[in-house]
């Protein structure tokens, strides 16, 4: 059973989507989007049921392992191994998923199915990037998860949307090609050294190692994931990719696939080139920090809510970074409860916005203002998430800004230095919005009854509130299982194995 | 024969009612938020009256407990659960109550209760009241376990807890945009500290390995000076953001804009304080570090006297009061910064009774005035309302430390004769800041109680208001009662009750430092009598260039805007299409441009390509000779 | 004039191909392009002539024919393109306005 819940994880909502498709061809939203939900409830079910096998193997090293010869001729396999850090970030997948899904009954009115389809595409391909320990599946499923985003994005988004794609398009597939050729050249070597043509995430780590060219190797892959975090300076496709997308795919986008971008740091670069990482890291770093401050300078100017959003997003994560190449393992920790903490209070935060949006026809906080008597309920939330994303200790993005800043005080005091300058910005810009949009006298564009908070967004933003403030009064239980494993220890195979 | 269970219960008793403390304004704050401000005004301030009488009621019982039990020299630890454990580095939620986390769990329990209660009067018609009291019953919560985490990362939950409520509840009229901008104000400045509060977690975390207050006095004196003088410089730094200490004290003033209630509980008897009772907590290593004790001393008293001039010249009456506590905040300073613990905390125990007494009986005038906050248009109201100006000239005495019958006197002697052992100049300046308090209260309080009429009060302070208000006008004057020179009368409660945790109290010094210092707000009353006292013209307030730019709090708030905050706008908006996507627009303008330069070429006309071609041959052979 | 030595025949080429080559770039008729062209060809040819005459080898000849092939093509296809660009309502040989390949 556990055998192949792993690709199970990924097959079920390709299937869904599928079905989805299938389901909407006649035009209805409706059957679409149940279908939709139904499979985002089995992949759960079935996240459930690997989770549970995984406790009980206990803390650290790798909980589970699936293998199927794919091309053999060139050493391709469907090889997918899971660790504690895979698991939570399927996790996060998972709890981003479902408002994405649940809340895009009401702004996809046409095509339905086949947006539930790219959705669930999506949203599979992302599962398959947490689990592939194959480097060519792992590439596949970093395409899988970008290609229908586009279609998302080009077909249901704002004005303005063709080229925030082409943008959007351009710095990815660029730097996923750089991505592809690192993994060609290390295939490459290590088969001149071994004389096996492999693409095994394992094998390949013995020769990451050793090879004198490591160094360009990991650009390669730093590159590619220094765009999909983003990382300073490549992050100008975000903010006008994130203000063009749907509501679900901001959510998406922000929630989870930025993520994604900091677990392939973790395991394609620190992990599997220890060496060249640890003298990337002063620039990696640095360029975090200065991402940090810029980012959230960059932010207090914005007058799109979705840009201001996006740009502090960038900021944070830019603690992702610090805490990624500080070096040190609490720093590491403390990257993975803030990306877990961000891909919440930040996909929460494009929750409220879609909403303002839907609700005001605008984006434009100059034409909000004095919204708190009119949806109070929803500006309490819109409050609560602007103080976790400011770092109220307490709430989820504490627990990882202080360790990330812990791991980095132990590296450089300059740099936390800075990094700490970066949470009084977050500030700043954080009760700006609060300001403009919430508080002050009423504007009369926005007046306009703006009608209660539905049961979904109630729903939502709730669960999304209450883990926030689970991670932050006891994250001991997220940051005991999300210990990434290293390509080095003994695999879950092996171990069977023997 | 074994009396021993009876102890045991009564620790375990108190271990069981701490977090019970905590507990009752959480929770009423969660029910308030959940019931989304539907339950009738009745209702919520029951409520509130219940969950904080609760508090209080708990405080006090554990407090007596713990004074009668067998551990009341030391220290109780309640571990709650363990917050993060990563690699060696440990931080858990625990409280632990001594004697001087006691001290500070009473004020912010009892004197919390009876603003609290003011406070239901003073904001019944408010529509919004179940969300004011949400954000007053989660500050109380928030500063109980500021003063009883025993560790410092869960003090700092505490520390941003309330620096939150303060932000919510001075913007709680949102509808005023200057309102929302001043709690934007008064949460930068203090997060500005904050920052460095965090920093300075940091490295006393790497230095010692563990946040636990007692494990930091423990192991701390052990890290290397520069590094301890270092840290304490940043904690210094986070404790003078929350306390409005220059030069981070721009933001107090402003927060006036909140309710009443709010300034009287928080921007005078509790979160200002709060960096106060942090350097009294760590005082085992401040002590250590001569540098950052000097720097504290210097920063409170350059706030005593700046904070004192612009009171002398405002007109708002909050403002006054906003000021005052600023340079009585000073004096906590100065006293820390003089290894004075006892001083500092005797002070802040006073202050917060007369000085949310003083904003208590401002709120009553201000709102039997129609919200009239400037002082030149009231006058006379001491026939009006006689017992709101009793409250007010009891809290005037106090503040202005009249001898032997107020609070004040007592807590600022102490605070005088310790500085004299540093320096005479910070007695001297110290004691001029004295003379400045003096007269500036009581020129508020002629301006407002005599002379003619120039508002009209109406109806009356209830019940729920004036009761607050007695008791804390007994608390203002016998509450200085408890520690005495030795040359009045040898009393030593407070001290003695402190000295387990702050050590004895210092040598006490001559009686004509005393005799000086009893004469002082004397001098002051008087010259404020001759220069407000009643006349047949009603009191202007003196204008003139220098006199606004000490009323604007000489100046600090224009040069931070003109140095920090317009520059930083500015920038941020000649960026605001960030430079380094231009830079990736331009490079696809370049792509793009040439590229239709390209394409010019194919014109379709195919004598031109000929031409092309042949050019291109000519070239080719050209390159190959 | 030495059989051997190719120099007269390739200066005659060479000043036939530039006329050719500057006939079809200054003239904007059609036909006299086609017929410039056709002078281009025709120095390429007496070029091959030449050569094969120096080296004694039957290729130049070869290439003569292969190339009198071509020129006859071409220019029936060209004739062809421009009858029916007549026939299409074009009433002009002017090259310069054929470029609007309005498919």
């Amino acid at each position: 059973m556990m055998m192949f819940a792993l690709p199970a994880l990924v097959l079920i909502p390709f299937l869904g989507g599928f079905a989805a498709w299938i389901a909407g061809l006649r035009g209805a939203t409706r059957p679409a989007w149940a279908v939709s939900l139904v499979t985002l409830i089995l992949m759960l079910l079935v996240l459930v049921n690997v989770t549970l096998a995984s406790l009980s193997a206990g803390t650290g090293g790798w909980f589970a392992h699936f293998s199927m010869p794919w091309i053999p001729l060139l050493g391709i396999n469907l090889r997918f191994d899971l660790d504690g850090l895979g698991l939570v970030m399927l996790w996060l997948n998972a709890l981003i998923s479902f408002p994405c899904a649940l809340l895009s009954a009401r702004n996809v009115s046409e095509r339905a199915g086949l947006f539930h389809f790219l959705l669930l595409s999506t949203i599979a391909g992302i599962n398959g990037v947490f689990m592939a320990t194959d480097l060519f599946l792992f590439f596949f499923f970093w395409e899988l998860m970008l290609l229908p985003l586009f279609g998302i994005i080009l077909i249901w988004g704002d004005a303005g949307r063709q080229r925030a794609v082409l943008k959007f398009f351009l710095f990815t597939q660029g730097s996923g090609l750089l991505m592809l050729l690192a993994i060609l050249g290390l295939v490459i070597v290590n088969a001149q050294r071994t004389s096996v043509i492999t693409f095994d995430y394992f094998l390949l780590s013995q020769t990451a190692m050793i090879t004198p060219v490591a160094g360009v190797l990991m650009l390669g892959f730093f590159l590619a994931f220094a765009v999909k975090l983003p990382m300073v300076p490549f992050h100008a496709w975000l903010p006008d990719t994130y203000a063009a997308s749907p509501a679900a795919a901001s959510i998406l986008l922000s929630g989870v696939l930025a993520k994604t971008g900091g677990y392939g740091m973790i395991r394609f670069v620190v992990m599997l080139f220890p060496g060249p990482a640890a003298h990337l890291a002063p620039v990696a770093m640095t360029l975090g920090v200065v991402g940090i401050l810029y980012c959230a300078w960059l932010a207090v100017a914005q007058s799109d809510i979705k840009r201001l959003i996006a740009y502090s997003s960038i900021s944070h994560l830019g603690f992702i970074l610090l805490g990624v190449f500080s070096g040190t393992r609490i720093g590491m920790e403390g990257a993975i409860a803030q990306m877990v903490a961000h891909g919440l209070s930040t996909g929460a935060l494009f929750v409220i916005a879609g909403l303002l949006e839907d609700r005001l026809g605008t984006r434009d906080m100059a034409k909000m203002g004095g919204l708190w008597p009119a949806m109070p309920q929803f500006s309490a939330f819109a409050m609560f998430f602007a103080a976790a994303s400011l770092g109220l200790p307490g709430l989820g993005n504490f627990v990882g800004e202080f360790l990330v800043l812990m791991g980095t005080w132990q590296v450089s005091h300059t740099m936390t230095f800075f990094a700490a300058a970066g949470l009084v910005l977050s500030s700043v810009y954080s009760l700006t919005m609060m300001l403009r949009v919430f508080f002050g006298p009423r504007r009369s564009e926005a007046s306009s009854p703006l009608g209660a908070l539905s049961v979904p967004h109630v729903a939502v933003l709730g669960v999304a509130a209450l883990l926030l403030l689970a991670l932050g009064v006891y994250p001991q239980p997220v940051l005991n299982l999300s210990v990434p494993a290293s390509p080095h220890s003994v695999s879950y195979a092996q171990e069977q194995a023997q | 024969m074994t009396p021993i269970p009876a102890i045991v219960w009564g620790v375990s008793l108190v271990a069981t009612l701490l977090p019970l403390v905590i507990a009752c304004p959480l929770f009423v704050s969660i029910i308030l938020m959940l019931t989304g401000g539907k339950l009738p005004a009745r209702a919520t301030t029951l409520l509130v009256g219940a969950g904080m009488g609760l508090c209080a009621l708990f405080a006090v019982i554990s407090a007596y407990s713990f004074l009668t039990g067998p551990d009341s020299l030391g220290a109780l630890h309640v571990v709650l659960w363990n917050w993060m454990q990563v690699g060696n580095f440990t931080a858990q939620i625990a409280l632990s109550l001594d004697r001087l986390s006691l001290v500070m769990m009473l004020v912010v329990s009892c004197v919390g209760f009876l603003i609290l209660v003011y406070a239901c009067a003073y904001m019944y018609d408010d529509p919004d009241i179940a969300r004011f009291f949400a954000y007053m019953t989660l500050f109380v919560a928030s500063m109980l376990l500021l003063v009883l985490a025993s560790d410092l990362l869960a003090v700092f939950v505490g520390w941003e807890g309330v620096g939150l409520c303060s932000y919510l509840l001075i913007g709680f009229w949102y509808g005023e945009q200057a309102n929302a901008v001043a709690a934007r104000k008064a949460f930068v400045v203090t997060r500005v500290g904050d920052a460095l509060f965090l920093l300075g977690m940091l490295l006393m975390a790497t230095a010692v390995g563990s946040l636990d207050i007692p494990t930091l006095l423990a192991v701390g004196p052990h890290a290397p000076s520069t590094t301890l003088t270092l840290g304490m410089f940043l904690l210094l730094g986070g404790a003078m953001a929350k306390s409005a200490q220059v030069p981070l004290q721009t933001w107090l003033p402003d927060a006036m804009a909140g309710p009443t209630p709010v300034s009287a509980l928080i921007h005078a008897a509790t979160m200002v304080t709060a960096g106060v009772y942090l350097l009294a907590r760590l005082h085992g290593l401040f002590v250590l570090t001569p540098a950052a004790m000097l720097a504290c001393a210097v920063v409170g008293f350059v706030t005593i006297l700046l904070a004192a001039g612009s009171a002398l010249v405002q007109t708002d009456i909050k403002r006054i009061l906003a000021y005052s506590t600023m340079s009585q905040l000073g004096y906590m300073y100065l006293a820390l910064g003089c290894g004075a613990w006892h001083a500092a905390m005797f002070h802040l125990v006073t202050h917060a009774f007369f000085k949310a007494l003083l904003f208590m009986a401002a709120g009553s005038i201000i709102l039997r005035v129609h919200h009239e906050q400037d002082i030149f248009k009231m006058g006379g109201l001491r026939k009006d309302m006689p017992w709101v100006f009793t409250a007010f000239l009891i809290g005037s005495a106090a503040l202005a430390g009249l001898p032997l019958i107020t609070a004040g006197y007592f807590s600022k002697e102490l605070i005088l004769g310790s500085a004299y052992e540093v320096s005479p100049i910070f007695w001297a300046g110290a004691l001029f800041g004295a003379f400045l308090t003096s007269i500036y209260i009581f020129r508020c309080v002629f301006i407002v109680f005599w002379g003619g009429h120039r508002t009209h009060a109406h109806g009356r302070s209830g019940m729920a208001m004036a009761l607050p208000m007695a008791i804390l006008s007994v608390l203002a004057i016998a509450g200085g009662w408890m520690e005495m020179p030795d040359a009045i009368a040898n009393v030593h409660i407070f001290s003695n009750l402190l000295s387990p945790v702050l050590g004895a109290l210092p040598q006490e010094h001559g009686t004509s430092l005393l005799i000086v210092g009893s004469l002082v707000p004397i001098a002051g009353v008087t010259i404020a009598w001759t220069l407000w006292r009643p006349r047949d013209v009603a009191p202007t307030p003196a204008e003139s260039p220098a006199i606004a730019t000490l009323r604007a709090d000489w100046g600090f708030d224009t040069l931070y805007d003109r140095i920090f905050v317009r520059p930083f706008m500015v920038l941020a908006h000649l960026n605001r299409r960030d430079f380094i996507d231009r830079f990736y627009d331009l490079i696809a303008a370049l792509t793009q441009g040439s590229g239709q330069a390209i394409a010019r070429l194919q014109s379709g006309q195919v004598r031109r390509y000929a031409g092309w071609i042949a050019a291109g041959t000519v070239a080719a052979l050209c390159l190959a000779v | 004039m030495n059989a051997a030595d190719p120099n007269g025949a390739l200066i005659v080429a060479v000043i036939l191909f530039s006329l050719g080559a500057l006939g079809v770039l200054v003239r904007r008729n059609l036909l006299f392009m086609l017929m410039s062209t056709e002078v281009m060809l025709n120095a390429a040819c007496l070029a091959f002539i030449a050569a094969g005459n120096r080296w004694h080898l039957a290729d130049g000849q070869v290439m003569f024919i292969m190339i009198v092939a071509f020129a006859a093509a071409e220019s029936a296809v060209g004739l062809a393109i421009i009858l029916r660009m007549h026939a299409a309502g074009r009433a002009t040989l002017d090259a310069d306005t054929g470029n609007r390949l309005g498919g």
